[in-house]
């Protein structure tokens, strides 16, 4: 019974972490029509920043990760504006091409810069322990991460539905020439969504860090399992995202406690089926 | 004379959308058929379930005869029909030639052939070239149909449906964003059609319509409106009423 | 008639504006001499050029279900390493003959990708690519619990290879090795040249340019597809069963995510659907990757990431034409 618990809060943990780091992936994808590869290392980014923020410059983990989140936020508005948004009108195998080799390039520079070793981000006291909800006892990090996640969810929700913003990127991503013409500041829009989706992976990555473990190859190592969380959720479906992340986080964390021998043949199995089932999207028809 | 084309009580809903409704109409050997309608009357629904790019979700289509309604396209085109798309659908990057080649090989049912290359089969290739001469596309041979100008694109599109050799032929608004001055060879190729082949055309254009149609079908709101010869339908109050305007 | 009237007679095509193709010898004759000059100029590197070889194989088959398909996938090294593996397999517990197993690789490859096709045909682009990951992991992962077949994580080894056609041992310095790939190379090349034009490989071309033209032009689009596919996967198989072959050793590396992206690379760096960018993006990459993997690994990624970047803000296509036609105002 408890083992069942376990794997419930874990897995949602999991599925949380994947949900934060695809939300940004799956409107790049969804409504911008850009296959960003370099995704991933976003999240690596962003970890690696509270990492170092932590333990080398000792800041205080409260103030280093909502830095964190915005350098990431920052690198993705930068590299959009200076590189990224030329590419939008190209072939999406050279979209593929140019963004691995960003990826490439990140990796490389972590590297260089930091060196090969896993980065690991020590928690505030506050966060180390458990938390006592009456009924069972969970670790903190744990509710941290659930919270976050349905965090993001509500406020991803509400901004794409119900502010002007979310009007515009909708506006945006459906017809960018009408949208232009209607004094919509497209690029603005464009640039804005990218940062956002880069901070949200950024997040992830530090969220994640204990699962996913920090170190260069980051960037290219879990971008399988984002991609996945995006293609069954529904391209631009956060509630799809969240659910298939969800979903899938369980199970992968259900076959690693229960039948670890057989690798990540069940998320597999999984994705396939859900994906046959419903290829759209797990909430489009 | 046997009805080359039969459809009866075709009916088609999307979500609450009801797009055909119990549509049914028959076109005989020889018959030009000119189906018109405002906008969002179902016209290219109905044309799509003929041809096989949709399903209607009750009724039947009788190709010369053969029940067709269960039958994917390449089943429609075996039993003889062609049609062709209001967006041009070409392969972009194909010289003119190699995309008629292409309909040549595909009625000859030569295509799962995959050693001799498409070189080698001479018949073929001229038969491909008279066809782009008749269409005055001779000189354009051996240029990729996107860099076409958009009236030649559109004769590309009724040539491929010539080149099946079909009893029914579809076509889908062929005059459809060719300016006025253009529309000559586009016409010329009209009036040149064979003359045992049925013909089912969707337009707009009314003057093309009452100059080519032997008979016109009214579609509104997914329904069959009027069915007769194009006096009938100038003076049916109903058409005028719904279509026609004054 | 003079001179120059017969060869200007010679010279004129029949139908200057008409579409021809090449004749379907010219590039894999190209490749052989190539190969066969690398071979004999640098013997001291054969076991490189064996693996140049090989890894052009593997793209080539992916060149023919990305570039000529249309079919974009990123699980293209399932069906070389279960090539690999079911050669391996077969050298180890029935017999070493290696044509033997070249076929058995072939047919591996084939049946997976005929299996796998005919769930897999059935959806289309971003749909297509992620289940096409799936099914490779899923592949994957039963290779790891199989181990008392594949070995497991420790890889398939402890296998040897007979002499080709009897007479020609695998010596070590891997001569052997590399003109046996090379000569697969070669006759695959010429193979699907042949494919590639003939009137399948026009349908196959048309369905990626333009589906629904093909649909209405009677083509059977599935079919078609999933009859490249097997082909493709026949092609990806047999370039598995020679790695196993001439490196007698066969790990979990070959059925990995990150085989399939990097071939897709250099595909794209080569320039997919003509087939031969697929050897030039193989050999371009392969040898760079030599030249920077005794350097530390990871600036070897510095500068291939730089270079797929550049690649792509410089199409080499326009790069060429500019330089063409600089160099043709100067002179």
């Amino acid at each position: 019974m408890s083992t069942l618990a376990n794997i419930l809060i874990d897995g949602i943990a999991y599925g949380m972490v994947l949900f934060v780091i695809a939300i940004g992936l799956s409107v790049t994808l969804g409504l911008m029509r850009f296959v960003n590869l370099s995704h991933g290392a976003f999240a690596m980014v962003g970890g690696y920043c509270a990492a170092l923020l932590t333990r080398e410059a000792q800041w205080s983990f409260w103030v280093a990760v909502p830095v964190a989140i915005l350098a990431t936020a920052l690198l993705g508005a930068v590299l959009e504006v200076l590189v990224l948004r030329h590419l939008y009108r190209r072939k999406e195998l050279d979209q593929v091409l140019f963004t691995i080799g960003l990826s490439f390039l990140l990796i490389a520079g972590t590297n260089a810069l930091v060196g090969p070793q896993v980065q690991l981000i020590p928690l505030p006291s506050a966060l180390a322990g458990s938390v006592d909800l009456g009924f069972r006892t969970l670790p903190a990090q744990r509710l941290l991460v659930i919270g976050a996640g349905l965090a993001v969810a509500a406020v991803a929700a509400w901004t794409v539905t119900r502010t002007r913003f979310g009007i515009w990127l909708r506006a945006a991503v459906d017809h960018a020439g009408t949208a232009s013409a209607l004094g919509i500041p497209i690029r603005t829009v464009q640039c804005a969504s990218f940062a956002a989706g880069a901070a949200l992976a950024g997040f992830g990555g530090i969220l994640g860090a204990e699962l996913m473990p920090l170190e260069p190859y980051y960037a290219l190592k879990y971008l399988v399992l984002v991609l996945v969380v995006v293609a069954v959720g529904g391209m631009g479906s956060i509630t799809g995202s969240l659910c298939a992340a969800v979903l899938l986080g369980v199970i992968e964390t259900a076959s690693k406690y229960l039948a670890s021998d057989w690798g990540s043949l069940f998320f597999f199995l999984a994705m396939a089926a859900l994906l046959a089932w419903r290829p759209d999207g797990l909430l489009k028809r | 004379m046997t009805q080359l084309l039969e459809v009866r009580s075709l009916d088609k809903r999307f979500g609450g959308l009801h797009v055909t409704r119990n549509v049914s109409f028959s076109l005989a050997e020889g018959e030009r058929l000119a189906l018109i309608g405002p906008n969002g009357a179902g016209k290219t629904t109905l044309v799509n379930q003929i041809s096989g790019v949709l399903r209607p979700d009750s009724g039947a289509i009788h190709l010369r005869g053969e029940n067709v309604t269960r039958q994917h396209q390449a089943g429609r085109v075996r039993a003889g029909l062609a049609r062709t798309f209001q967006i041009t659908t070409l392969a972009p990057h194909f010289p003119v030639q190699r995309q008629i080649e292409l309909a040549l090989f595909e009625r000859e049912r030569l295509t799962w052939r995959a050693w001799r290359g498409i070189d080698s089969y001479p018949a073929l290739q001229a038969e491909a070239q008279e066809l782009l001469a008749r269409f005055g596309l001779r000189r354009h041979a051996a240029t990729p149909t996107q860099d076409l100008a958009y009236g030649e694109q559109r004769l590309v599109e009724m040539a491929l449906a010539l080149a099946l050799r079909p009893q029914v032929l579809l076509l889908d608004e062929p005059m459809a964003g060719v300016p006025k001055g253009d529309g000559a060879r586009l016409l010329a190729a009209l009036d040149a059609l064979p003359r045992e082949l049925g013909v089912l055309i969707v337009e707009h254009d009314m003057e093309l319509v009452f100059r080519f149609a032997t008979r016109i079908l009214v579609l509104a709101e997914g329904a069959v409106l009027a069915d007769g010869t194009p006096e009938q339908i100038r003076r049916d109050p109903k058409v005028r009423a719904a279509y026609l305007g004054n | 008639m003079n001179t120059m009237t017969l060869l200007r007679a010679r010279l004129q095509k029949p139908d200057a504006s008409a579409p021809r193709c090449a004749p379907p010898s010219r590039a894999p004759l190209v490749a052989l001499v190539i190969g066969l000059v690398a071979c004999t100029l640098l013997p001291q590197h054969a076991s490189l050029l064996t693996r140049v070889f090989i890894t052009a194989l593997l793209v080539l088959s992916l060149d023919l279900a990305v570039g000529v398909a249309g079919l974009a996938t990123l699980g293209h090294a399932a069906l070389f390493g279960v090539g690999a593996y079911a050669a391996g397999i077969f050298a180890l517990k029935v017999m070493p003959d290696p044509l033997v197993g070249l076929g058995i690789g072939v047919a591996a490859g084939a049946l997976l990708a005929f299996a796998s096709g005919a769930f897999l045909l059935r959806y289309q682009g971003f749909t297509f690519l992620m289940l096409t990951v799936a099914v490779a992991q899923i592949v994957l992962s039963l290779a790891q619990k199989a181990r008392d077949w594949t070995g497991g994580d420790d890889g398939l080894s402890g296998f040897t290879v007979r002499p080709l056609l009897g007479r020609f041992v695998f010596d070590l310095e891997g001569r052997v090795a590399a003109l046996y790939a090379l000569a697969v190379l070669v006759i695959a090349l010429y193979l699907l040249r042949r494919l590639v034009d003939s009137p399948f490989g026009l349908a196959v071309r048309g369905i990626h340019e333009n589906r629904a033209r093909m649909a209405a032009l009677g083509t059977p689009v599935y079919a078609r597809l999933l009859v490249l596919y097997t082909v493709a996967g026949a092609v990806a198989g047999a370039a598995g069963a020679l790695s196993a072959q001439t490196t007698a050793v066969v790990g979990l590396d070959s059925l990995s995510f990150a085989l399939s992206a990097e071939a897709l690379v250099m595909l794209i760096l080569g320039g997919a659907g003509r087939l031969t960018g697929a050897l030039v993006g193989a050999t371009v990459f392969t040898l760079l990757h030599h030249t920077a993997a005794s350097i530390n690994p990871y600036h070897w990624l510095f500068v291939v990431g730089i270079l797929l970047m550049l690649v792509v803000l410089v199409p080499p296509a326009k790069a060429w034409a500019w330089l063409r036609s600089r160099v043709g105002a100067g002179s």
